[in-house]
């Protein structure tokens, strides 16, 4: 066999081959997806300043609701959204109260909701928040990115935005916001 | 075929008011911008769904886009500022015809590659298949010759 | 008992399934011949105990048997029978016993109509049957035993979520799985030729007959789950570029380039290695549909995460069936050496020009499917890949292919006459170019794309009539000479002519749904009246009605047209209990040339009711078009000489539909 027909030979042996390496590249890029956190749905707003916003407080809960100049000032903090009509929020909520017994700030934004029926929900579960501002239409939680209720954005001293969970917060995630609570200082 | 979707949707918004996708009351009075804010719609993907728009979504996110859209569009805006101010709050995730940046390149041009490559293999393979083909065209005067004189000999043979 | 019983069939079956897979390969390399008449035994075998465990699941879900696990999560005492039946594959255990079901009936169908294989192949194709079952049987008990106890058993089950209780959704899996499941023989006999080093035009004519009811059932089910969407979803979409729809619609492309490519083998004994390359593909792509679906990757990688067992489990069933079998390929296949020559204008470069594109296509929907994932998993931005995308870049490449088609199916193997071709398709371009000047005047629409797609499905509808009738000869002999030529004609002419007419009429439907829509969307009272696309409909009431498990809000619907009654119709907006789950169900009204689609939806606060009123042309087109399809795959299969493990035929008899 000549030199170029053993070159022609290995070139068809590659072509051949090459549904294999394409499959076997697909697949590493899969599987490279695979250890990933799950709860992660990154926020577009993640590493930018949170939102500009004035929100009206919760009826009868203060007077003093909830806007832009009240997030930062120093202090890491989370904002929290919610909704007395959201089973998930139920869910999640006595990590909340336990976060805020142990001195994490926590703002609320309480989403498309009653206030009489919000102010029940608090009533009955405790209230983590520092303050709650009403977002009766829903848009600032749009500004905001939300995809539903309840949704948990972690903000530094500086009003940024560092992270964002999506759905109820529960024991396991603990391990991952606590350091980085502490870090956001 | 949208099991998942649907599923997906009750995981997701387990209350939440029940609505139907577009009800009346959203339309526009002007039927020329209600056709925008349809198609431009249809551009939008709702969030909390599986690859549905927003036009066709019963969501409550849905919803609260879609109004968003057409209070946009009334107040003047193209749906180029629309589409720009949706994917600041929500990323290009918000988009169902992904844009062309270096991210999507693989994407977008990956079939023409596709194409193109399997187009360039199919010539390659028709050449060989033709040169195989290449019938006794040339023969020499010498070779015809012969053949005539095959032939005729053998229309002798069979002919009774 | 029955229950275990049924459990206990089920490791017999994958023990029966773990010998099918390995001792006749042995016994085949070996020349043993014991060893290589035990496959079909085991198949039969394997076929019998899994049906016995499928009917113990089914006998559970009809006996409501709450204390297993997947009964008490997805049926309920109050459920209709129907449902109790489809609830059996209504969930991801029960979908796998009866993926596997059907694997161990295609099994023993090869078992017992592969008469005339020989007998080492034969053996050999039944392995790779048994080792597909075998990865599939430990899937099912290691990971998702549909057998689970329940202790203490539950008094009522969970319900079936109501989305899933409709007769359309009852039958559209086991099609969809009869279809996934069917191309596993191709890919069988794929392996087994690559085994053997060895693909002629035997083993094309083998392995079509297989492909063909694969690619039938699975054309049904599409349009199955198709039409279950339609009329379910409330809104008139039939086909969304779902992942779910895209990972059934991939192995139908495929699987379509497979049954091209394969009459190349058995006719010109060429495009081998390609052949066996896309039977690979085919039952791939109809693997990741099951798993991928199933597990609930398509909506994020992430799903694995949540289950890891049944994760790793489905990534490493899929890298060893699609890994292995293409490592087989890249080492085999160069040795697999062309035949005959031909040019490039010629039958050959046709189904070469129709295998470029479908494959294409193919890959252009897995790109856009699994691209999302990709970026994901690379860390990269979240991205939605939309049917915008895949109209962008799909319909592109159906353009040239439906273009050459008429011709395609007409011109001469080996060498082709391209202008005599089209000189004999003037009778089908006329008719196009008529349609087309109708659509533009006649339609609404003046879309280009809508011109476009009726230009087109004229163009294969008239194109495939044209074929049929230059075939016998209508324009050179006596009519009625030619009548009797057309009957005289093998079937699986016919076959071809009326697949390609039900692609043209599918086309046609597909156009006229999606550009000639009229949608009315308002707010009506009862005994109030609208206008619709020449129809009056009248709102006659709104009123409470009980369902069987469901509690329903029924609005009723008088259709008029020019004062004439035309037909009632009535729409629902039922509420599930038991699921706590609102259902709305359409009220259509269908004829040949188009649906009356009319939706109730919720009342406002002044007393009116939201509606949404379509006026759909030429649906029916859609569903009669993928029923042709699926017709002429029936018609084929009927043929004498493509009869399941039919007898070779002497080389001479093919001219006839060369």
């Amino acid at each position: 066999m000549s030199a170029s027909a053993a070159d022609r030979a290995g070139r068809r042996r590659l072509l051949f081959a090459l549904p294999l390496l394409a499959f076997v590249g697909v697949g590493a890029f899969l599987a490279l997806g695979l250890g990933r956190d799950p709860s992660q749905l990154p926020s577009a707003l993640v590493g930018r300043e949170a939102p500009d916003f004035a929100l009206p407080p919760l009826e009868g809960r203060d007077e003093h609701g909830l806007s832009r100049a009240d997030l930062g000032g120093g202090r890491p903090m989370l904002v929290n959204f919610w909704a007395s009509w959201c089973v998930p929020c139920r869910v999640e909520h006595p990590i909340l109260d336990r976060l805020a017994r142990d001195g994490v700030t926590i703002q609320g934004v309480n989403h498309k909701d009653m206030p009489d029926k919000a102010r029940a929900f608090l009533e009955e579960l405790g209230d983590p928040y520092d303050l709650v501002g009403s977002d009766r239409q829903g848009r600032v939680s749009i500004d905001w990115g939300v995809y539903g209720v309840p949704e948990t954005y972690l903000l530094d001293g500086q009003g940024r935005i560092r992270y964002r969970h999506v759905g109820p917060l529960q024991e396991r995630d603990l391990k991952k916001l606590l350091p980085m609570l502490e870090e956001a200082r | 075929m949208r099991r998942l979707a649907m599923l997906l949707l009750a995981l997701f918004l387990v209350a939440g008011p029940a609505l139907g996708a577009l009800s009346p009351d959203e339309e526009l009075a002007d039927p020329a911008l209600e056709a925008r804010a349809r198609a431009l719609s249809k551009e939008l993907r709702c969030l909390v769904c599986q690859n549905q728009s927003i036009d066709d979504s019963d969501a409550d996110l849905a919803r609260d886009l879609r109004l968003i859209v057409r209070e946009r569009l009334l107040a003047g805006e193209d749906e180029s500022q629309i589409k720009a101010y949706l994917t600041e709050r929500y990323g290009d995730f918000v988009l169902l015809t992904p844009p062309v940046r270096p991210a999507t390149w693989a994407l977008w041009f990956g079939p023409l590659l596709l194409l193109a490559g399997g187009g360039a293999l199919c010539v390659v393979f028709l050449r060989r298949r033709r040169t195989g083909l290449v019938e006794p065209e040339p023969l020499g005067p010498d070779e015809q010759a012969r053949l005539r004189a095959l032939l005729a000999e053998r229309g002798k043979e069979t002919s009774p | 008992m029955i229950a275990e019983l049924g459990h206990f069939t089920l490791v017999l079956a994958m023990v029966v399934a773990f010998l099918q897979g390995t001792l006749p390969l042995w016994g085949a390399a070996r020349r043993q011949a014991p060893l290589v008449e035990l496959a079909p035994a085991a198949a039969l075998l394997q076929f019998t105990l899994v049906t016995l465990a499928f009917l113990a699941l089914l006998n559970a879900h009809l006996a409501s048997d709450f204390s297993l696990a997947i009964v008490y999560q997805n049926s309920h005492s109050t459920k209709p029978l129907l449902y109790k039946f489809s609830g059996v594959w209504g969930n991801h255990e029960g979908s796998l016993v009866l993926w596997v079901w059907i694997l161990a009936l295609f099994g023993a169908a090869v078992a017992l109509f592969g008469r005339n294989l020989p007998r080492p192949f034969k053996a050999r194709v039944l392995a790779v049957q048994g080792l597909i079952g075998l990865g599939f049987l430990a899937f099912s008990l290691f990971t998702s035993n549909p057998f689970a106890r329940l202790d203490p058993a539950p008094l009522d089950g969970l319900g079936l979520n109501p989305i899933l209780q409709d007769p359309g959704l009852a039958f559209h899996p086991p099609m969809l799985y009869l279809g996934y499941v069917g191309f596993s023989t191709a890919y069988s006999f794929a392996m087994a030729a690559l085994i053997e080093g060895r693909v002629d035009a035997g083993w094309a004519r083998w392995v079509r007959p297989w492909t063909l009811a694969a690619w039938m059932a699975l054309t049904l089910g599409i349009a199955l789950g198709s039409w279950w969407a339609y009329y379910t979803l409330g809104w008139g979409g039939f086909w969304f570029w779902d992942p779910v729809e895209n990972a059934s619609f991939m192995p139908w492309l495929a699987g379509t380039a497979l049954l091209h490519s394969a009459i190349v083998v058995e006719k010109r004994d060429t495009l081998k290695s390609w052949t066996i390359l896309l039977a690979i593909l085919t039952f791939s792509l109809a693997l990741l549909g099951t798993f991928l679906v199933r597990s609930g990757v398509l909506t994020s990688v992430h799903a694995f995460a949540t289950d890891p067992s049944r994760g790793v489990f489905v990534l490493a069933l899929l890298g060893i069936a699609v890994g292995g079998s293409l490592a087989l390929y890249a080492w085999r296949a160069p040795a697999l050496q062309g035949g005959g020559a031909f040019a490039p204008v010629s039958r050959e470069g046709a189904l070469l020009l129709n295998n470029l594109l479908l494959a294409t296509a193919t890959a252009t929907v897995l790109l856009g499917t699994l691209y999302p994932l990709l970026l994901d998993g690379l860390g990269g931005p979240k991205i939605s890949v939309g049917p915008p995308f895949f109209n962008a870049t799909f319909l592109p490449l159906m353009v040239p292919l439906l273009v050459a088609l008429p011709a395609g199916s007409m011109i001469a193997w080996k060498r082709g006459d391209l202008p005599g071709v089209l000189s004999r398709l003037g009778l089908a371009a006329a008719g196009t170019v008529a349609v087309l000047l109708a659509a533009a005047l006649l339609a609404d629409t003046r879309s280009t794309l809508g011109l476009m797609g009726f230009a087109a499905g004229a163009w294969v509808l008239l194109g495939s009539l044209n074929e049929l009738a230059v075939r016998a000869g209508f324009f050179q002999v006596h009519p009625a000479r030619a009548w009797r030529r057309l009957k005289g004609l093998p079937r699986s002419a016919f076959s071809m002519s009326l697949a390609h007419m039900g692609l043209g009429v599918l086309i046609l439907g597909i156009t006229a749904t999606a550009t000639g829509q009229t949608e009315r969307i308002l707010a009506m009272r009862p005994g109030e009246t609208v206008a619709l696309a020449g129809y009056e409909v009248t709102l006659a009431s709104v009123e409470q009605v009980q369902g069987p498990n469901y509690a329903a809000r029924r609005g009723t619907f008088a259709v008029q047209r020019n004062g004439a009654p035309v037909t009632t119709v009535h729409s629902e907006k039922r509420f599930f209990p038991v699921e706590s789950m609102p259902v709305t169900k359409p009220g259509i009204h269908s004829t040949l040339l188009r649906d009356l689609y009319f939706v109730l939806g919720d009342p406002n606060s002044d007393g009116a009711w939201a509606v949404r009123l379509y006026h759909n042309p030429l649906v029916f087109w859609m569903w009669g078009g993928a029923g042709l399809m699926g017709l002429a795959g029936l018609v084929s299969l009927t043929d004498r000489r493509l009869r399941v493990g039919a007898p070779v035929p002497a080389r001479g008899s093919r001219a006839a539909t060369a």
